[in-house]
């Protein structure tokens, strides 16, 4: 089995990476990363990304538009008479 | 009884900053002495589904910039996502008393903005089930030609600032997955049932997404020279 998987093309690796990336699962330890240098490249800038993207954080307020619409859509709702 | 709601405060202060009128709006929320320990989030929200308008507008200000970011990365354009954020607090007003506390209050909220961000996108037209083929990059341009080469990595690092205007470059499938994944935190098998579509191309999309943002990365650099 180990030898089948450290026969994969890249092609192959590649497609099981997304599965791969950010599980918990060790991919460098796949038998294919260890013996190719672009795929194990390839994943750590991946496993790079997806890492900093963990880390993103809101950073941005709405500007005060958004609440004074939000605000006047309450009250026109609020204004118009039950349905029932 | 509802209280009156023809006043909605404005957001800008915290929950222990909000003044209240002198005749409280909502009569029947607890003593805090008397009631069960509640986070400050739990004790505005029992008031804002008890119809408090200055505990909704608290409710925005505690909630609002996550949620506008959700929304700005989701579409990556910013009257788009100030108007999703607006959608998503009127839909949070209109049925903010079904909220039953199966799960977190900022679990639910985000969900159901992800839900609003959803339909607009629908709404524009974007297929959801098939965005492998709608979001199929030339082969020019495209993420197979992104095999590693050693030299041009990333060296473990990555400048936060660079990934978030990579991040709202992606063509909209793209974003859409990597931003509910990586971002987000949901799985596969979360997001395929949201964007009805496999867990395979939930994978697959992710995984694109991914490979476009190394190359973006790899060329921040450069780009940004010649601004």
């Amino acid at each position: 089995m180990i030898d089948n998987r450290k026969n994969m093309s890249c092609e192959e690796f590649q497609e099981q990476m997304a599965g791969l990336i950010g599980t918990g699962a060790d991919a460098s330890a796949h038998p294919h990363v260890q013996n190719c240098d672009l795929c194990r490249a390839l994943l750590s800038d991946l496993e790079t990304i997806a890492a900093a993207a963990r880390e993103l954080f809101p950073v941005e307020d709405p500007s005060d538009r958004v609440w004074q619409q939000i605000q006047t859509a309450i009250q026109e709702e609020e204004g118009k008479p039950s349905a029932k | 009884m509802t209280p009156s709601r023809s006043s909605v405060p404005t957001p800008e202060a915290t929950p222990s900053q909000v003044e209240r009128p002198s005749q409280p709006a909502v009569q029947d929320v607890p003593a805090p002495a008397a009631a069960a320990p509640l986070s400050p989030d739990a004790d505005v929200l029992a008031r804002a589904q008890a119809g408090d308008h200055y505990a909704f507008a608290q409710l925005y200000s505690l909630h609002k910039r996550r949620i506008y970011s959700l929304c700005l990365r989701m579409v990556g354009n910013v009257a788009e996502a100030e108007d999703l954020t607006q959608e998503a607090f009127l839909q949070l007003h209109r049925k903010i008393a079904t909220f039953r506390g199966d799960s977190a209050f900022s679990t639910w909220l985000h969900r159901l903005a992800i839900n609003v961000v959803l339909m607009h996108l629908r709404k524009k037209g974007l297929s959801l089930i098939s965005l492998d083929e709608a979001m199929e990059p030339t082969p020019e341009e495209g993420p197979g030609r992104s095999f590693g080469a050693p030299d041009l990595s990333l060296a473990g690092s990555i400048d936060r600032l660079a990934l978030e205007r990579a991040i709202s470059d992606l063509p909209a499938g793209y974003r859409l997955i990597f931003v509910l994944h990586d971002i987000e935190g949901y799985e596969h098998n979360e997001i395929a049932a949201m964007l009805d579509c496999s867990i395979g191309n939930s994978k697959s999309q992710l995984h694109k997404a991914r490979l476009k943002l190394r190359d973006a990365m790899r060329t921040f650099p450069r780009r940004e020279g010649r601004r």
